[in-house]
């Protein structure tokens, strides 16, 4: 078995354990908790970068993927992520298998959980999905994404991407761009943020903002250069293209020529400014491809690497706390 | 033949004529033969069945005038025999149940099925509303008069509004010949489509799809406008946001023939009841923010709102047990309906006989009724209740088919101990 990188074994031998037995939403954590998933991140990151990336910290444990919606990067990161612990991963695709035909999300959630899965990792079209699930069965419950609800293991993924950039979090200044209104992407990363002391601002046209999000307690702007302007962090956000087909804006190109993220615009921001995005990229709608492409500015690869090495620390604390033997 | 039947020593609450405190009633052949107000009845026959009130409030039985079951079509959710005893056991002895069954009640057949059937189960008593359009689907007039005549109350599409105006200022004039009631939900569904909470603050938190309180305030207006254009009176079908308040209480300032409902959902329960989405909490309308259910408080304490329903709608857990956007709407309310109703007077924000009439007498008298009050010659439908006995309400206990009770787990003030249908006891505790 693989030697863990030296800052990795010190993070699993501190005592702090993760309190929680399901990972439903960032409102749920606290900054002790994040802090410390943070840390565990941070020394896999060094592990995924061995020729030889495998634990034996899941070993007998079984991770099943239940993806309800289309997912590559969350589903194959949340596999490797499994595999890399040691754990047997399975991918459930209940919308091409019979167990979707006429049943509800609980009875097939019943029917998995009596195959004693130890991690359930759930990723579902309704908000509220996840929770749902994880008052019915024994195991532990990820939410890899409810409805336009939550997707805390993104915003986890993102905290670690932009702590690794900058060395830090509070103080920063992050502005979320885009369609705010759908995005759960958004609402992780604003709770998240928020507690651990960064200054968030939400940027986009009034249609694509959620009502009464100024009382999130974020600053709100429906003009980019003025909403990024001195950003240390633009978070573009996808944005689903038939709402810009005169339902939430008139055009994508007339989106793109106030909303697009380009290399002017983004002169606006600080100059150490970072790009982030959660994918998959809409090129050319909501960002331009010299902007995501560009390493020097764009988080966005880091991001995908950060995202394997976030769910590993989730999976590790969460498991701590399961049963060794029902 | 039953015995003739006293109830002493009760306090007796009738809205009809005003009066609360202390008294007596004697039920003779299913019909109040007397009434004490202030003493007892005097020297009882011999024959005479006697209960004793020991205090406990005797109301006229209520008159729930939106009531949903199951049946034709959907017997698994609630049956009318079902609900007719979940009625009785809530003090209700008079509901008017919804046309939006299968089939859909908009035609004299259906009027009389249900009217046959609740005849059969001999418990309440059950009036059918009729459907405003054929198949509820708000396109062409459905047979108002001969619904009339066949023994419907008011018409209503139930939870559908009526979005072409021009076909509703055509029922509102033509339902007026037949003398006959029309009610309508204010909802515009424009911007109410594939809402499952109210827009605000707790909705964008919890990703939930949200329709604005202007959404109830747009239809209401226009509603209020034909009314005014075609003189018919309008039952609105469930205020529950403050903005509408407003236009209800100008167009009844101005003198239109307008009675309005709540729910009592509304106005005991607000957004952030629905919690960790909790589908029992979702509603169609959806719960309102805190404000808004202050105002209706206030409203139905000024007498602004006219009726409190329980706007019963049974949901079996195959509709409920899913995501929150999927599940359906609806509460059940007829048992929970009286004690719930009671909070406001234990918490001393609306006296008990204003808040007993928007059960009793202000719907009976718009439906023209001869229930809904306690008076010499008027049906024996009573009920007596315990006001202060609290109840823990168990969903899984109620009698109704489906338990879908926001109310599971909350603690009530107020026990029915006796239900009286035209003087038969059709609920003891």
């Amino acid at each position: 078995m693989t030697t863990a990188p030296p800052g990795l074994n010190e993070v699993l031998q501190r005592t702090f354990s993760f309190p929680k037995r399901h990972f439903l939403s960032v409102v749920d954590l606290n900054e002790v908790e994040v802090t410390s998933l943070l840390d565990l991140a941070d020394g896999f990151v060094a592990l995924n970068r061995q020729t030889s990336k495998k634990l034996d910290l899941l070993k007998g444990r079984t991770l099943m993927n239940l993806f309800f919606e289309n997912s590559t990067r969350t589903q194959s990161s949340f596999e490797l992520a499994g595999k890399r612990l040691g754990a047997d991963v399975v991918n459930m695709n209940p919308r091409a298998s019979s167990i979707s035909k006429g049943e509800t999300l609980i009875d097939t959630a019943v029917t998995l959980n009596a195959m004693q899965p130890d991690l359930l990792v759930i990723r579902h079209s309704s908000s509220g999905a996840a929770s749902l699930l994880s008052q019915k069965v024994t195991c532990s419950v990820i939410n890899a994404g409810d409805g336009q609800h939550e997707h805390p293991t993104q915003a986890l993924l993102d905290a670690l991407s932009m702590r690794r950039a900058f060395g830090r979090i509070a103080g920063l200044k992050v502005a979320i761009c885009g369609d705010i209104l759908h995005s759960r992407v958004a609402r992780s990363n604003i709770s998240l943020l928020q507690m651990l002391g960064a200054e968030v601002r939400l940027v986009g046209p009034p249609t694509l903002l959620p009502a009464q999000a100024e009382r999130w307690g974020c600053a709100i702007f429906h003009d980019l250069r003025t909403g990024i302007a001195d950003a240390d962090v633009v978070m573009m956000l996808r944005l689903q293209l038939e709402r810009m087909d005169g339902v939430m804006a008139p055009s994508q190109r007339e989106y793109f020529r106030f909303y697009g993220l380009d290399r002017e615009k983004l002169a606006c921001a600080s100059p150490h400014v970072r790009v982030m995005h959660p994918g998959p990229m809409n090129r050319g709608v909501e960002i331009d491809s010299e902007v995501a492409d560009d390493l020097a500015v764009s988080l966005i690869q880091d991001q995908v690497e950060m995202g394997v090495a976030a769910r590993m620390a989730v999976l590790t604390s969460l498991a701590a706390r399961l049963d060794n033997d029902r | 033949m039953n015995r003739p039947l006293a109830i002493t020593g009760v306090r007796l609450v009738d809205p009809a004529s005003n009066y609360d405190g202390p008294g007596a009633v004697m039920v003779v052949e299913g019909v109040i033969a007397d009434v004490a107000k202030g003493g007892g009845l005097g020297a009882l026959a011999k024959d005479v069945e006697v209960v004793d009130g020991a205090g406990a409030l005797l109301l006229p039985g209520l008159v729930d005038i939106r009531v949903k079951t199951g049946e034709p079509g959907a017997e698994t959710k609630e049956t009318l025999e079902s609900a007719a005893r979940a009625a009785a056991a809530g003090g209700v002895t008079t509901m008017v149940v919804q046309p939006d069954t299968h089939p859909v009640v908009d035609e004299p057949s259906v009027v009389d099925f249900i009217l046959r059937r609740a005849r059969d189960i001999e418990l309440v008593k059950v009036f059918p509303a009729g459907a405003v359009t054929k198949g509820l689907k708000g396109e062409r007039m459905a047979e108002i008069g001969l619904m009339a005549e066949a023994g419907c109350v008011y018409v209503t599409d139930a939870d559908r509004p009526i979005v072409d105006s021009k076909l509703f200022r055509r029922v509102l004039a033509y339902a007026k010949a037949f003398g006959m009631l029309v009610a309508h939900r204010p909802a515009d569904p424009w911007l109410a489509g594939g809402a499952a909470a109210s827009e605000g603050e707790f909705a964008s938190r919890m990703g939930l799809p949200s329709v604005p309180v202007a959404a109830e305030k747009i239809m209401l207006e226009r509603d209020l406008a034909l009314v005014e254009l075609t003189g018919s009176r309008l039952l609105v079908d469930q205020v529950t946001t403050a903005c509408a308040l407003e236009s209800l209480e100008r167009a009844k300032a101005r003198g239109l023939p307008v009675t309005a409902t709540t729910s009592i959902n509304h106005l005991s329960f607000n957004e952030i009841d629905i919690g960790d989405y909790r589908t029992f909490c979702k509603l169609d309308p959806p719960l309102r923010s805190e404000d808004d259910r202050q105002a209706l408080i206030e409203a139905v304490a000024a007498g602004l709102i006219d009726i409190v329903v329980s706007a019963h709608a049974p949901a079996p857990p195959e509709e409920k047990r899913l995501p929150f956007d999927e599940a359906a709407p609806g509460a059940v309310g007829l048992e929970t309906l009286l004690p719930a109703l009671l909070a406001f007077d234990h918490a001393g924000r609306i006296p008990l006989i204003d808040l007993v009439r928007t059960v009793t007498s202000a719907p009976a008298e718009l439906l023209g009724l001869a229930s809904g009050r306690i008076a010499k010659g008027a049906p024996a439908d009573l009920v007596l209740c315990n006001p202060s006995t609290p109840v823990v309400v168990d969903a899984g206990r109620l009698t109704s088919k489906s338990k879908n009770s926001p109310f599971d787990g909350r603690t009530l003030q107020g026990k029915v101990m006796m239900t009286l249908a035209e003087g038969r006891i059709i609920y003891r505790a």
